[in-house]
């Protein structure tokens, strides 16, 4: 599942839960995902790996 | 009793040279208690009938003979995160209306071994669940130097209660830099031993990897003497001398200094030219993963709080202060490879950390970028940006939780308002950053 995937379903459920309170701190745990997702200490079964990019910009 | 004696260890040669009591030293805290905590609002529950029995009973054993070691007859707090028996423990929650502890945490029997004398305990972000103390069922904490400003967090009320004379240390909780933060922001040391060393039952957790339990004092040997009885050894040894000259220490400046309050920084940067005349060796270093310690923290973090807090989030929702609920349910969505992606980037973190303190004695950096921010603040501005108030206060100190580290805090120097700032000193083991602290306190702090 990619991350916007999830972001999208994350913030369907919150709003059917009453709780749209979450939309912006789920946003801001997409950033941090995609950001984790992306380090180089990550392998998957395709044999690709991350990169180092800074998960804030910097 | 003399407003100087402000250590433990003054306290202890005071009490044994028979020119102090415990019972003397338990009500001059009591009293500060009563002239400065409505201000201040450190403690949730003072247990005053209970700690004038401990100090009775703390000076009748040692005027039989039995010395429980530097900590016997000394007025301590506890965050209201520790079990302490037949007493609640709110983690300034209402969700914990109406609980009771049964049993002592091992902590709280060691501290009761130790002789320590318990005098409250002390309000907290709600289930340590933040950095500023502003969420708590009890209303928030207020910085004893200025009451505009946050003691920081979580554990604030700790940090209060011994900057305003009313505990002569605290026992802290520190899964993100909540024993340092408020350590630095209020002017005292705070250690965070290595992770595993202090036992966390009858802790309400937050989360099961990073949590720690440790002291925050007004010195470095206090520290020590709070960390030894924390461990269970009855006879703490002394804290080793390290020389200043030959010290050789790394500063990780990369991302984790980039950003830093202009006061705050130079008053480092003052402190290291200091250590480098004195005849340290200061070297700059790179922690490479450090950049991801934020996101690593909030995947394994958020995930273990949705789970401790499951039925209750469910069931009581409305007893959750809102900023603290809505964090929690966000762990709920956190897919479990996500988590296992941020447990790989722990053992990444790890070994950056230890090639870092590699033929170091160890690292040296500012505890917080900023210092005590103002309650209410959301964001904070550094170098042009503006950065959430949180982010800025977690920085520094997240990356130890999550490689275990020991680390501590010790004071180094104001800002003009006259606000403290910490510096952070990080190692192998808990006794190196003692040693690296007690060496370093009396140069940092100028």
């Amino acid at each position: 599942m990619t991350v916007a995937q999830w972001l999208e379903q994350a913030t369907r459920d919150a709003e059917r839960r009453g709780l749209p309170a979450l939309t912006p701190l789920l946003e801001a745990l997409a950033r941090s995902t995609s950001a984790l997702r992306t380090a180089d200490w990550n392998r998957d079964l395709s044999g690709t790996s991350g990169t180092t990019s800074s998960p804030n910009g910097r | 009793m003399d407003a100087d004696v402000r250590t433990i260890s003054e306290l202890a040669r005071q009490i044994r040279a028979g020119s102090l009591s415990a019972e003397a030293a338990t009500e001059h805290c009591l009293a500060r208690i009563a002239e400065r905590d409505r201000d201040i609002n450190a403690y949730i529950t003072v247990t005053a009938d209970e700690a004038r029995a401990q100090a009775r009973d703390a000076d009748r054993e040692l005027k039989a003979g039995r010395d429980r070691g530097p900590l016997h007859g000394v007025p301590i707090s506890l965050k209201d995160l520790i079990d302490v028996r037949g007493t609640p423990t709110t983690a300034a929650s209402r969700v914990r209306a109406g609980h009771i502890a049964t049993t002592d945490a091992l902590v709280t029997t060691r501290l009761r071994q130790a002789g320590a004398v318990f005098v409250g305990k002390t309000n907290l972000h709600e289930f340590a669940f933040g950095t500023t103390n502003e969420d708590s069922a009890y209303g928030p904490v207020h910085h004893p130097l200025d009451p505009t400003r946050s003691p920081g967090g979580s554990s604030g009320g700790s940090a209060a209660s011994v900057l305003a004379g009313m505990a002569f240390a605290s026992i802290g909780t520190d899964t993100g830099g909540s024993i340092r933060i408020p350590s630095s922001v209020c002017g005292l040391v705070g250690l965070k031993p290595a992770l595993g060393e202090i036992p966390i039952d009858g802790v309400v957790p937050l989360s099961m990897l990073l949590d720690h339990v440790g002291p925050l004092c007004q010195s470095v040997e206090d520290a020590g003497i709070v960390y030894h009885a924390l461990r269970g050894v009855a006879n703490p040894p002394s804290i080793q001398r390290r020389e200043v000259r030959g010290l050789r220490l790394g500063i990780p400046r990369r991302y984790l200094m980039d950003l830093l309050d202009v006061e705050v920084g130079a008053s480092f940067e003052a402190a290291v030219q200091r250590l480098s005349r004195a005849g340290a060796v200061l070297e700059d270093v790179v922690i490479p993963h450090a950049n991801y310690a934020s996101a690593i923290y909030v995947h394994l973090a958020l995930p273990e709080a949705a789970a401790y807090h499951a039925s209750t989030l469910d069931s009581r929702p409305d007893d959750y202060s809102q900023n603290v609920r809505l964090r929690i349910e966000t762990g709920r969505y956190i897919l479990a490879e996500d988590y296992v992606r941020a447990l790989l980037g722990r053992e990444a973190l790890i070994a950056d950390v230890k090639a870092a303190l590699a033929g170091r004695d160890g690292l040296l950096l500012p505890t917080m970028a900023i210092p005590a921010p103002k309650l209410g603040a959301v964001t904070v501005s550094l170098g042009g940006t503006e950065e959430p108030v949180r982010n800025a206060m977690l920085r520094l100190t997240q990356p130890f939780n999550i490689s275990g580290h020991a680390a501590i805090s010790i004071p180094c120097g104001k800002t003009r308002e006259g606000l403290p700032i910490g510096a952070q000193i990080v190692g192998a083991q808990t006794a190196d950053v003692l040693e690296i602290a007690a060496c370093l306190e009396p140069v940092m702090d100028q």
